[in-house]
């Protein structure tokens, strides 16, 4: 294989993804866990490795703000947040998207407050579902490299022309040395070139007006569906992208990453850093006999509908877990499950689990004893059962505390 | 060689006919008359004020130049991206924020200062028409001290709020007040702010004849007694070097800036006399600064 290993973790690793990447404007704000990520783009940047403006502006909503006036100009832009910072940014997430500008963010997944907490839950991406950002969750520092890769590929797509987050749990990943391959920069040129926008930007010579105001009966629902059209399409560009990305690199990603669930009667569902402790589950109760799988959610923006479905299909029980919440209904991934096996004449039994919120320590263990209580659950529910949380509340009999 | 009205009427501006301004409004006399100092290698970024209207609903524009318009609270930052990504494209243009005094003084604030602060190289031009008047007339930090809105019905008990004195803070590099009631001063402020580099900040009186409750045909003549009873003094800070530009040769009464106009109708003659005070107050501190070699 090429390349270079080093003993990194998910912030060097996507410090070095926007490296190789040749992003030309980075606009940064700190906040823990993801600081390291713009520190060590500055270490590149002052040794000369790296050739990029460097705007240490003055809150996340304008390093967002930057980012889209950057791309507007017609470069490939990057930052990276987390937490209270992506909810900051929030407006003006919404405002890239609709502007269709191809901007790379990394977010390392941290809990929202109040009370503060800066530990891996996935609140604060769960929360920008509707923004029309693809998102893209790791498990791996590598993940965290080559996804950034594959995904400015596949945002710069002129079907697609969407931004997009790579979401990586805090300290699990941030904070956690892995050996990751970097790729060598001539094989990220050639399977990364230059970003010419292939719709519009800021051009003297070619005067656009973006974004002034318009009426019911003209653009706006136009827009709004060719976001969607750019959704729908990041699909397949995905699937040739990250089969390009296996041609030249040898690491092949999906949208979803399923394990050991052909002949399994029991489907682990989740994502992120969960879905790695998950495969321990697996392993762990298939040498017991139990013919259990795991299906990983990476892309979870735009959803990937059809291969969530043919997997789960077949089999008879799923455990969800979520590591974030919408509140007043349940675990989101498992809203989104739900919602794809509707439309199957035999849908298997669904249990929804939240579970790890505020970086509360969830171990193959605790998976395993979430499958155990999802074999004897009734099914057809509309609960999410809450796992993990203190004796003083599991004693006092609600019926969606386990 | 100062430019005159007939090299003006010669150049090319941005500005289209079929604006949806209002008659009278100050916003489009200034970005007219600016737009062609600017010249044609110009970029905008406006966030949400009048201007996000006045451009014309799309698909229709009427600016004839490339135009971002942003989140409000944003101007200042994507602006600064704008720039930085030029620079980076070693492309040479000039990237101008186009904002009204809520999206500068209250909301956009923070990107305002955080942009001034890093010396960002663009040019940052307030046009105040002392209110929220996109939204129908309520008040901001800009807002003076009397005047009526829908929010402040008995009239805003604070002064306004001091935005291009708060940027000259910043020691930002060129930092100015102009005015539609002096077409050469701001000519020749925005001309001095093309030929300096990093941030600039033209802080630019704007009448707004539905929101000052005047006739749209005296935009030009209310903007030019703002100054003349000091009540909008013009001047520029280089450097940190101040100096008055225009000297009405005699002050005139306050009360003749403030009663041609609807939102200052209600106000007492004690009230009057106090903002006058408060107006001749200011200007005394603008004749000391003239005399520093430096305010910062």
């Amino acid at each position: 294989m090429k390349g270079t290993w080093e003993l990194i973790n998910a912030n060097e690793a996507a410090a070095h993804a926007a490296r190789l990447a040749r992003v030309k404007v980075i606009p940064i704000y700190p906040i823990t866990p993801q600081t390291m990520i713009v520190e060590v783009i500055e270490e590149f940047i002052v040794k000369g490795m790296m050739n990029a403006e460097y705007m240490r502006v003055e809150s996340e909503h304008s390093a967002m703000a930057a980012a889209i006036g950057a791309s507007s100009a017609g470069v490939r832009t990057f930052t990276a947040t987390a937490s209270q910072g992506l909810l900051y940014m929030h407006e003006v997430l919404h405002w890239a998207a609709g502007s269709r500008l191809p901007i790379g963010m990394a977010v390392v997944n941290r809990a929202v407050g109040p009370p503060w907490n800066i530990h891996a839950d996935h609140q604060d991406a769960i929360s920008q579902r509707d923004t029309g950002w693809m998102e893209f969750f790791v498990s791996s520092s590598q993940e965290a490299l080559d996804s950034i890769l594959i995904m400015y590929k596949v945002a710069e797509n002129s079907k697609v022309l969407l931004p997009f987050m790579v979401c990586m749990d805090a300290f699990i990943l941030s904070h956690t040395h892995m050996p990751v391959n970097i790729p060598d920069q001539e094989d990220v040129d050639s399977f990364l070139p230059e970003y010419r926008p292939p719709h519009w930007s800021l051009d003297p010579d070619n005067p656009v007006d973006m974004g002034n105001l318009t009426m019911p009966e003209e653009e706006y629902m136009e827009m709004r569906w060719s976001i969607e059209r750019g959704m729908k399409n990041a699909r397949e560009v995905f699937r040739e992208t990250s089969d390009e990305f296996y041609r030249i690199f040898g690491r092949r990603y999906g949208m979803v990453h399923s394990y050991k669930v052909e002949d399994a009667e029991h489907i682990i569902v989740t994502s992120g850093t969960l879905a790695s402790e998950a495969e321990v589950a697996v392993d762990n109760m298939r040498r017991n006999g139990r013919k259990v799988g795991l299906l990983k959610i990476s892309l979870f923006r735009p959803f990937p509908q059809e291969e969530t479905r043919t997997i789960l299909s077949k089999a008879r029980t799923l455990t969800v877990i979520d590591r974030s919440y919408s509140f007043g209904y349940g675990g989101p991934l498992a809203m989104e499950i739900r919602s794809v096996l509707y439309d199957l004449d035999e849908r298997p039994k669904l249990v929804s689990y939240v579970a790890g919120l505020g970086g509360r320590d969830v171990t193959y263990k605790d998976i395993e004893k979430m499958v155990l209580h999802s074999e004897k659950e009734k099914g057809k529910r509309m609960v999410t059962y809450w796992y993990g949380l203190k004796e003083r509340i599991r004693s006092s009999g609600f019926e969606e505390v386990i | 060689m100062p430019l005159t009205v007939k090299d003006l009427m010669k150049m090319e501006g941005a500005y289209l006919p079929g604006s949806a301004a209002c008659p009278g409004c100050g916003l489009s006399l200034s970005f007219r008359i600016a737009s062609r100092v600017l010249g044609k290698n110009t970029v905008y970024v406006v966030p949400a004020c009048c201007f996000s209207v006045v451009q014309s609903p799309m698909p229709l524009t009427s600016i004839k130049a490339p135009l971002l318009n942003i989140a409000f609270a944003a101007a200042a930052a994507a602006a600064s991206g704008i720039k930085r990504a030029y620079e980076t494209l070693n492309k040479d243009i000039n990237v101008v924020v186009w904002a009204g005094d809520g999206g500068t003084a209250d909301i956009g604030l923070q990107a305002l200062s955080g942009a001034a602060e890093r010396n960002e190289n663009i040019i940052y031009v307030c046009y105040d028409n002392e209110a929220y008047m996109n939204t129908g007339i309520q008040r901001s930090g800009a807002t003076p001290r009397g005047a009526w809105t829908r929010t402040t019905l008995k009239g805003k008990e604070e002064p306004k709020k001091n935005v291009p004195m708060i940027v000259a803070a910043h020691k930002a590099p060129y930092v100015a007040t102009a005015s539609v009631g002096y077409p050469f001063d701001l000519i020749r402020k925005f001309e001095k702010a093309l030929s300096i580099k990093g941030f600039r900040y033209i802080h630019l009186l704007s009448p707004c004849p539905p929101g000052w409750g005047i006739d749209s045909s005296t935009t030009v003549e209310i903007a030019k007694l703002a100054t003349d009873t000091y009540f909008f003094p013009l001047y520029e800070v280089e450097n940190g070097k101040l100096r008055i530009t225009v000297k009405p040769p005699k002050r005139r009464p306050l009360k003749d800036y403030l009663s041609v106009q609807g939102r200052f109708r209600h106000l007492s003659d004690e009230e009057i006399e106090r903002m006058e005070k408060e107006a001749i107050n200011w200007w005394n501190h603008l004749l000391e600064m003239e005399k520093m070699e430096s305010i910062l």
